[in-house]
């Protein structure tokens, strides 16, 4: 088998308290169709027969007596239930159901509403036999305001930097403004190895990653470790340009340096190579090809660790994370459209009509027409 | 002529009765011959009138090729000596059109052509029965047989080489189909004189058709088929270890289905990953060989061995194959190849071959003073990975585009040449340019010594570089300078084409040796070495 999906559906939702605190955050209706709906369609579409759904025993227990996902969702749910008080981070989460996981996994998150096109992120995967391969989106730009907020959208402490090289693939850097103090520094190894590195504000995290197994193996050793998004990325887009020395972030490494044996230069336990690892090398080395030019080295600079990024630049892909975002989005749909859904029976619409009532009154459709032309497919079905 | 069949022909019934009378069992050659001629006589009663006046026509155009594809007219008589039994079927050849206005003149001609088709038929008879194979493979309809009046074996034009022939195409599909792999379609207005070949873009690459963790075919083969169309794994020996390589994990991961044998499921196994790999890019001459080798360990493997066993034999045997064909071959030839390297030289090399870089740092490391010129070409520009490989050793290296060539020959003392594959009339089969190199290096009375390995040698026999060529995507060609891309919009205009040719062919005249593991050939000497393995093996 190639890859197992994993959904992490246990998320609290903690910014969206004020829709959550009856329905939690996977069960949301958006449009008609609970948010889980929408990644496990997504794989469905593009092949997956199983997935490993980590969620809490109340989605639990909502998704089985829920419709749309006992009927239309044809792939085999293996579900994990953990426990509600979340301190579980999502790197915990995999920790947990690591006998469970035999090869790479691709994880997806609840809240992801997209149409990519995911062969374009397992490529990467695949034919740079990468450690980790991710998806991301330019953002666009929500003007809604949300009532009850302040009106300016916070977003100047939450900006991510991401720099990627020429080609728009590779992974260098990685790291929100808030764990910045003073500026931005990038190490002189990185810039000289890609000398032109475009580093970029406006891009949103999809939080849908492929993971090597290598990396679940790594993350039960490392018990510190306790987010992916958080924690796991920014750590491995550093270590792929660490050196032995350098690889003090965590403070567990030294126990396993001396636990395995040395297998190669930089974090072995990331790195376990395969059997025919000579026989990959001498392809390597006898194929005329470098990913990069300008400079002495070989392919990917004799780096075994790489990540990285597909950016896609048009279609939709939404993270459901904030009231802002899923106001937007689903008010469109249930208040916009609005009384044909309330005439669904759905009793959740209904409950948030009534309980939006009082911010109708600053509501206006924005955008609105664009949004509902761009998830028509998701509302017909 | 017709007596003469008829006199033959109760001669052959003759035999066959006496072979009945004797009580001995028809030989497959007599039955054969009797099914043949009830099938004539059926033949003959239903096509008497019908297709006498086409047929004429048709024998007309192609009086050669009549010897096996094409239908016998029905006036000839029903003589036993009637063409090995292609049934009646049998699409007659696309090309052949009526000629135009000569319906007049019919009558005589018909004549004239009906005595001609039946000595052919007495000749192809004659042949004996060995045409009956050839005949009946090509019943499939494979349009362009050769006039080959004196070769019932018609030999077929392999699928990648007819990709205008909506025939073949079709039975592409359905043969992809079957073995559920997606077909690629074609990209672009394809020049006319390589149309007749595939053209793919890279942006659209078959994984996109594939379910995502892919369960018809091996996660390593599809991760393989990326890295060729992405061109990440290219060269004739990168791409075949790396094939070895994910046959490798393929028999690892492999079990025998329950009421199967390891030495014939495998090998079916093996054949829709052969056609996914095809589809990516077409197998490259030294993949072929490799597989045929493959293929032919695995039909040895004795039916009474255990399933582990046999794996690990077969591990042991792609091993052993890539230790001598691949790694020792490069030894052996760098040895013989630093004799023919002096001090002083000045040696030219085009593109990147790995074995011609795996020669230089060689010779560099055992102290021979030379200095490289390195020949690029656009658009792979495969050169500059060359460089940097022999100027990391240390070796001094002068860096000219393939338009300078006949400025910089003059300085140069000797050319060595990679080769993609050696055909088997003497041709070498080469990334495109290097016969360029080679033609003007010979017009300069500079050497041109061409290195390759011997499982590289194939059978194919080529002349020009035109019938069996690969097209890789002509968007490589487009080129963004200064912030404008001219060739943007190419597809908007109606009558241009970008042509992105991969390979081209050195006759044997420009080649003055050729240094393989088995010792310095000329050119010429490939068929021997070819008939060689063949009896080794």
């Amino acid at each position: 088998m190639e890859l197992q999906a994993v959904l992490m559906a246990a998320g609290g939702g903690s910014r969206m308290t004020d829709l959550t605190y009856n329905t939690p955050k996977a069960m949301l209706p958006v449009g008609n169709k609970p948010l889980m709906w929408y990644p496990l369609n997504l794989l469905e579409r593009v092949g997956f027969e199983e997935v490993i759904v980590i969620t809490t025993r109340e989605v639990h227990k909502m998704m089985s007596s829920d419709s749309k996902i006992k009927l239309d969702v044809k792939m085999k749910l293996d579900v994990v239930c953990i426990q509600e008080d979340g301190d579980m981070g999502t790197a915990d989460a995999l920790r947990h159901i690591q006998e469970r996981i035999k090869t790479d996994i691709l994880v997806v998150s609840c809240d992801l509403i997209t149409d990519v096109a995911l062969h374009e992120v397992v490529d990467l995967f695949r034919a740079y036999n990468a450690t980790l391969a991710m998806l991301m989106s330019k953002a666009h730009e929500f003007t809604e305001t949300v009532p009850g907020q302040k009106g300016k959208k916070k977003t100047a402490e939450q900006r991510d930097f991401v720099g990627v090289d020429q080609s728009g693939k590779r992974l260098l850097f990685m790291a929100n403004e808030a764990d910045l103090e003073d500026g931005l520094s990038i190490r002189k190894s990185i810039v000289r190895k890609h000398p032109r590195m475009h580093i970029k504000t406006g891009l949103v995290d999809a939080h849908l990653y492929c993971l090597k197994k290598a990396v679940v193996d790594f993350l039960v050793d490392n018990k510190s470790i306790s987010s992916i998004r958080g924690e796991l990325v920014p750590y491995l887009v550093r270590k792929q340009f660490s050196k032995t020395t350098n690889s003090q972030k965590i403070k567990d490494d030294a126990e396993d340096q001396n636990q395995k044996k040395n297998d190669g230069p930089t974090n072995h336990e990331l790195l376990i190579s395969s059997r025919d690892e000579p026989l990959l090398q001498l392809a390597q080395e006898r194929s005329c090809w470098n990913d990069h030019r300008g400079d002495m080295s070989e392919a990917y600079h004799g780096g075994k660790l790489r990540c990285y990024v597909h950016i896609m630049d048009e279609g939709p892909c939404y993270r459901v994370n904030t009231i802002c975002r899923e106001a937007n989005f689903s008010k469109c749909y249930r208040y916009g459209i609005g009384v044909r859904l309330d005439t669904d029976g759905s009793d959740i619409g209904y409950y948030y009509y009534h309980y939006y009532y009082y911010y109708y009154y600053y509501y206006y459709y924005y955008n609105y027409s664009s949004l509902r032309r761009r998830f028509i497919n998701y509302r017909d079905e | 002529m017709a007596d003469s069949g008829e006199t033959e022909g109760p001669g052959n019934k003759d035999v066959i009765e006496r072979a009945k009378n004797d009580g001995r069992e028809l030989t497959k050659e007599e039955k054969q011959r009797l099914r043949k001629e009830k099938k004539q006589q059926k033949k003959g009663k239903e096509k008497k009138d019908d297709k006498a006046s086409q047929d004429g026509e048709k024998r007309e155009k192609k009086p050669v090729s009549s010897a096996s594809p094409a239908p016998q007219p029905a006036t000839q008589p029903p003589t036993q000596k009637a063409p090995p039994a292609v049934p009646a079927l049998v699409p007659v050849p696309a090309s052949e059109t009526p000629p135009p206005g000569d319906k007049p003149a019919k009558s005589k001609a018909e004549l004239k052509a009906e005595r001609r088709a039946r000595q052919e038929a007495e000749r192809a008879s004659k042949q004996g029965k060995k045409g009956d194979v050839g005949g009946q493979q090509v019943a499939a309809g494979k349009p362009k047989a050769p006039p080959s009046e004196l070769q019932p074996v018609v030999k077929r034009l392999p699928e990648y080489m007819q990709a205008d022939n909506p025939e073949v195409l079709k039975k592409l599909a359905k043969k992809l189909e079957r073995q559920q792999i997606p077909l690629r379609s074609d990209y672009g207005y394809k020049v006319s004189l390589f149309s007749h070949l595939h053209q793919y873009s890279r942006k659209a690459p078959l994984t996109q058709q594939l379910s995502i963790p892919s369960t018809v075919i091996h996660p390593a083969i599809v991760r393989l088929g990326l890295q060729y169309s992405q061109g990440i794994v290219a060269g004739s020996n990168a791409r075949s270890v790396a094939l070895l390589h994910a046959f490798k994990q393929v028999i690892r991961d492999y079990t025998t289905p329950p009421n199967e044998e390891l030495s014939r499921d495998l090998v079916n196994k093996l054949k829709p990953y052969i056609s996914f790999l095809n589809q990516c890019r077409p197998l490259s001459a030294s993949m072929g060989n490799a597989i045929k080798y493959i293929k032919k360990e695995i039909s040895n493997i004795p039916s009474q061995c255990k399933e582990e066993e046999a794996k690990s034999k077969l591990l042991t045997c792609i091993e052993c194959y890539i230790n001598e064909k691949i790694i020792l071959a490069a030894k052996a030839i760098a040895k013989s190849s630093i004799e023919k390297i002096s001090d002083g030289d000045v040696i030219l090399v085009y593109g990147c071959s790995s074995l011609v870089n795996h020669i230089l740092c060689e010779a560099f490391e055992k102290n021979r003073k030379f200095r490289v010129i390195v020949v690029d070409s656009r658009p792979r520009l495969e050169g500059r990975e060359a460089l940097r490989r022999l100027v990391q050793r240390g070796i001094s290296c002068t860096y000219v585009l393939i338009s300078a060539v006949s400025y910089i020959l003059p300085e140069v003392s000797k050319v060595f040449l990679g080769a993609h594959a050696l055909l088997a009339n003497g041709y070498v089969m080469s990334r495109v340019g290097t016969s360029q190199i080679a033609l003007v290096a010979k017009a300069f009375n500079v050497p041109v010594l061409v290195c390759c390995e011997t499982y590289k040698f194939c059978e194919r026999v080529q002349t020009d570089s035109f019938v069996s060529n690969e097209l890789d995507d002509p968007d490589d060609l487009i080129v963004t300078r200064k912030g404008k891309t001219q060739l943007e919009h190419w597809q908007d205009v109606r009558l241009l084409g970008l042509l992105n040719l991969v390979y081209d062919v050195t006759p044997p005249d420009f080649v003055d040796l050729v240094i393989t593991d088995l010792g310095m050939i000329p050119c010429t000497s490939v068929p021997v070495v070819l008939r060689v393995k063949n009896v080794d093996q």
